[in-house]
């Protein structure tokens, strides 16, 4: 999977907030980017919500589902998976994910979707 | 062993009830059981006959299922009647010739509708309501006629005429009596049960004695009344009452009554050892019970006989409580005052149809009987008061007079005062002790409860006693009825408080490791984050705070359905120098937002851009405004009106106190939001009584109100305490708003709080004035600590580099988010539609503020 890929940089480990989301631009499309110190993770998921109609899931509460890393939308509380982008209140509904790497301090990102 | 030859007669609902009960008590096999059902169906809830006409269907009224009484190992003879008995042989002959050998027979033979012997009565459209197939012939004769005529006021007449009035007829009641419901209710209560059903569209005919039905002129009847009146109907339905079906009792020789019923005693025995009667058609000590809750109990009773049990039927409280056509109607024991020494109590409320009246004894300290019509909410606490003996209160009356001001509620009839035997359920017969017992085999839930025990599954009136009963006693058993604030936590709120007061805890990750699982989530994380606030007040975006707020604390501001943010800054007591006000207006116009005054006498600015928000708070701080905490869990806004110093009305200083009271509690975090209020004098413009904590000037002091609510379920607060002078107001203030931080769920107002501390707003005083808990001096002090921390969270945040990072929209680009488009409406801006969007319509385009 990840032999053609072409990792860019992004952003430093210090643009991250532990425990919580910020947003960055990749290609022109917005990606939330929750950073997870325990699980020394970074994950990378759609920043809009399909729910809401806007921009805003990298402003929602990360959390866990037994286990699954989630972000609830800050607008009306649906729960997406961090690892899939996985609905767990809509089967339909999946966002979609980046590869990200944390190399030393800069985070690196795989700018096509999964 | 050779099994016992058991015949039931009859498979009505108390027919049923027999054999429900039978197979419960485990002994079913003891049994050889041959059930005869002359309907086409087995049992089904005749109490419920009128739900035909507003959708249910005969399968939905089933009680008896055929699959259930093959497992129980009955067998069933649909449409097969007994038609003789012979005792000497111990035989029964059905309408089929079949001949059947017994040891026992269970009669359970119910009534038929008692159809007055007026000449014409037999006329086609002349009908009576008992079964299923009487409601078919209803309904089809219905589909040929414009009217309707019920004769019968009485529980099942009406509730015959709401059928009528359902099938689109224009319905008659006509009644012998002079009122309706003659048996229950006196001349007022029936008035204005009248009164209601009229304004209901029923036309009601009471004092009219039927003569004859003959053809009519416009309609397919005529009835010609003794007083000379006619009534032209297309359909007439008999209810006149009911009698006893006794007539193969009678044919074989079975003591009946002068009036019809057959004889039973306690043990629910016919004259004839091998025969039970059980129901409508048993009459026992010369009375027939036309409720099926007294035929239920006949039904155990002659199990518990049957299987050597001691058990007696020794009469039953035909207290009842209905819903008729909506009008609430119960009555309650000796309703008419015949006992020696009785005295009434009434209260009628002509405007809006509600009528009570209460029977009490000679003494005034006991509960004989009572009517409720157009509101029957007092009927459970009434009832108990009345099966129990409970000892009245000093004034009878307080129990049926309206409440109002908020004051003096006397303590509604707590479950705890209710004996072990009390009745919570009169359809089936549960004892409060039996809910005790269920409880301590394991029932767990409401549902349990009710499935183990079948309490609240007949007609479904104790529903709220059994309610409450079943919350107090899983409580002072010490049970959570799963109570846990989410998957992380197996705490309530009130415990993780607790837990972080005790061990002095700092943060979330702390409090998760400590005594959680996981990684927390959007409950738990805002909640801890609450509870942190309360607790130590340290600043909400420090560090460790970050992850655990709603968008709205972690930005500080409203987030609308767009993703930008509404601003509204403290404009504490609603007063506001017209410098500020301009200041205002300049950085809404500066950053072009949406501008709109509150119901909290403040401004909301909306539209801000994330990026926008710390410029703009940039401005408000630098001209003296604060936070207002209108996006937290915490204290709003103190709303007032302008008091004593401008108001010729006005009693005392309003707005003072108001900016004093917000001042003193802003930035204090809750388990939800607290609106307070002050109003100068009684006219209460600022509408006091509908915040959490009202104040409201009197010539002595201030009368301070508690616990009261706007929004989805509006609530008034209750009086609290009177005149007040300024330092006792404030200690109350300080140890009511503590004890409700440290105490309430997540998410819990103070109304609901309140109502679901035991013993209510009583309890809280005790608390708070008499300081019963000996909290007082630490809810204080707790308090002052959260006043003297107090900094403006804003203030704080444009001054901390680390926390502005979080206002860059992206962390790796200079850029805004194009999908938040605006388009002007009544000259502001407002979010465009999606439409709006997709069409390019000319959008306002962005400010870019330097």
């Amino acid at each position: 999977m990840t032999t053609n890929t072409k990792l860019i940089s992004l952003c430093s480990k210090a643009d991250l907030v532990p425990n919580s989301g910020v947003c960055a631009l990749v290609d022109g499309r917005q990606v939330a980017l929750f950073y997870l110190p325990e699980d020394e993770q970074v994950y990378a998921i759609d920043n809009h919500d399909p729910f809401g109609q806007a921009n805003v899931l990298s402003r929602g509460i990360v959390g866990s589902i037994a286990d699954v890393p989630v972000v609830a939308s800050p607008l009306y509380k649906q729960r997406f998976s961090l690892i899939d982008g996985q609905c767990f209140e809509d089967e339909a509904v999946k966002l979609a994910t980046w590869q990200v790497t944390l190399l030393d301090d800069v985070l690196m990102i795989d700018p096509k979707p999964r | 062993m050779n099994k016992t030859k058991l015949v039931l007669i009859g498979n009505g609902m108390v027919g049923h009830q027999f054999l429900a009960s039978l197979a419960e008590s485990g002994a079913s096999e003891r049994f050889e059981v041959t059930v005869f059902c002359e309907e086409p169906r087995l049992a089904y809830d005749r109490v419920q006959l009128s739900a035909y006409f507003s959708g249910k269907t005969a399968e939905d009224l089933a009680m008896g299922q055929p699959a259930q009484y093959a497992q129980w190992g009955y067998t069933v003879r649909l449409n097969e009647k007994v038609v003789s008995i012979d005792r000497d042989n111990q035989t029964v002959t059905s309408n089929t010739g079949a001949v059947l050998a017994y040891d026992q027979i269970i009669m359970a033979t119910g009534s038929f509708p008692f159809v007055p012997p007026v000449p014409g009565h037999d006329r086609e459209h002349c009908l009576v309501y008992r079964t299923i197939e009487d409601l078919e012939a209803i309904t089809a004769s219905a589909a040929k006629g414009r009217s309707g005529v019920v004769v019968g006021g009485g529980l099942l007449g009406l509730e015959a005429a709401k059928a009528l009035r359902d099938l689109g007829l224009e319905t008659h009641v006509v009644e012998f009596a002079p009122r309706l419901m003659a048996v229950q209710l006196d001349d007022a209560g029936g008035k204005v049960l009248r009164d209601k059903i009229e304004e209901l569209g029923v036309k009601v005919h009471t004092g009219k004695n039927t003569q004859q039905i003959v053809d009519g002129d416009n309609a397919v009847h005529r009835m010609e009344f003794a007083d000379g009146e006619v009534l032209e109907t297309d359909l007439i339905l008999f209810s006149a009452g009911i009698r006893p079906r006794d007539e193969l009792a009678r044919s074989c020789g079975l003591d009946v009554g002068e009036r019809g019923g057959i004889v039973i005693d306690n043990d629910c025995l016919t004259s004839d050892k091998n025969i039970f009667a059980i129901g409508e058609c048993a009459l026992w000590n010369g009375r027939i019970y036309g409720l099926v809750a007294p035929g239920y109990n006949m039904a155990k009773v002659a199990v518990a006989r049957l299987l050597g049990e001691d058990k007696q039927f020794l009469g039953a409280d035909m207290s009842t409580k209905l819903k008729l056509m909506g009008v609430d109607v119960a009555s309650i024991g000796d309703a008419h005052a015949h006992t020696p020494g009785a005295r009434n109590y009434t209260y009628l409320d002509e405007a809006c149809g509600i009528y009570k009246k209460i029977v009490v004894n000679e003494s005034g300290k006991q509960l004989l009987g009572a009517i409720l019509v157009g509101d029957a909410d007092d009927y459970g606490t009434l009832l108990q008061y009345a099966l129990n003996g409970i000892e009245l209160p000093e004034f009878p009356d307080s129990l049926i007079l309206p409440q109002r001001g908020g004051d003096g509620k006397p303590a509604g009839l707590g479950v705890a005062a209710l004996p072990e035997t009390a009745q919570i359920c009169s359809c089936h017969d549960v004892s409060k002790g039996d809910v005790c017992q269920a409880i301590d085999g394991g029932a767990a839930t409401l549902g349990d409860v009710k499935s183990c025990t079948k309490a609240a599954t007949g007609c479904g009136g104790c529903s709220a006693l059994l309610t409450n009963l079943v919350n107090h006693e899983l409580e002072s058993r010490g049970v959570e009825v799963n109570r846990n604030l989410c998957e992380h936590f197996d705490f309530t709120r009130q415990e993780l408080y607790h837990l972080v007061r005790v061990d002095q805890i700092k943060s979330f990750d702390e409090l998760l490791h400590k005594h959680g699982r996981g990684k927390g989530c959007e409950i738990c994380k805002p909640t801890a984050a609450s509870i942190l606030a309360s607790c130590w007040n340290e600043f909400v975006l420090k560090k460790p705070h970050v992850g655990l707020q709603d968008t709205n604390d972690t930005f500080l501001a409203n987030m609308q359905k767009d993703g930008t943010y509404s601003v509204v800054p403290r404009v504490a007591g609603g007063e506001i120098t017209p410098d500020k006000l301009i200041v205002l207006g300049q950085v809404a116009k500066q950053f072009n937002l949406y501008t709109k005054v509150t119901g909290g006498q403040r401004i909301d600015l909306f539209g801000a851009r994330l990026e926008e928000l710390p410029q703009i708070w940039r401005i408000l701080v630098d001209a003296g405004f604060e936070t207002g905490h209108a996006y937290g869990k915490s204290l709003r806004t103190v709303k007032s009106c302008v008091g004593s110093t401008w108001c010729r009305y006005g009693v005392d200083d309003s707005v003072g106190l108001a900016i004093e009271m917000e001042n003193r509690y802003k930035g204090l975090r809750s388990p939800h939001k607290i609106k307070f209020a002050v109003s100068g004098c009684t006219r209460e413009c600022a509408e006091a009584q509908s915040k959490d904590v009202g104040i409201i000037a009197t010539e002595n002091g201030w009368n301070l109100y508690l616990c009261g609510n706007g929004g989805m379920k509006p609530r008034h607060g209750d009086l609290f305490a009177t005149d007040l002078d300024k330092d006792t107001l404030i200690k109350y203030i300080d140890r009511f708003l503590m004890f409700y931080v440290k105490t309430a769920d997540r998410l819990q107002r103070t109304s609901v709080w309140m109502d679901n501390l035991e013993g209510g707003l009583d309890y809280l005083r005790q608390v708070i004035i008499d300081d019963s808990l000996g909290l007082g001096a630490e809810l204080e002090e707790q308090m002052l600590q959260v006043v003297g921390t107090y900094e403006c969270e804003w203030k704080k945040t444009i001054e901390d580099p680390e926390a502005l990072k979080r206002f860059r929209p992206f962390v790796n680009a200079d850029a805004t988010d194009s999908n938040v488009v605006f388009v002007m409406e009544r000259d502001q801006i407002r979010p465009a539609t999606a439409a709006e969007k997709a069409a390019n319509t000319p959008a306002v385009p962005v400010k870019m503020v330097s």
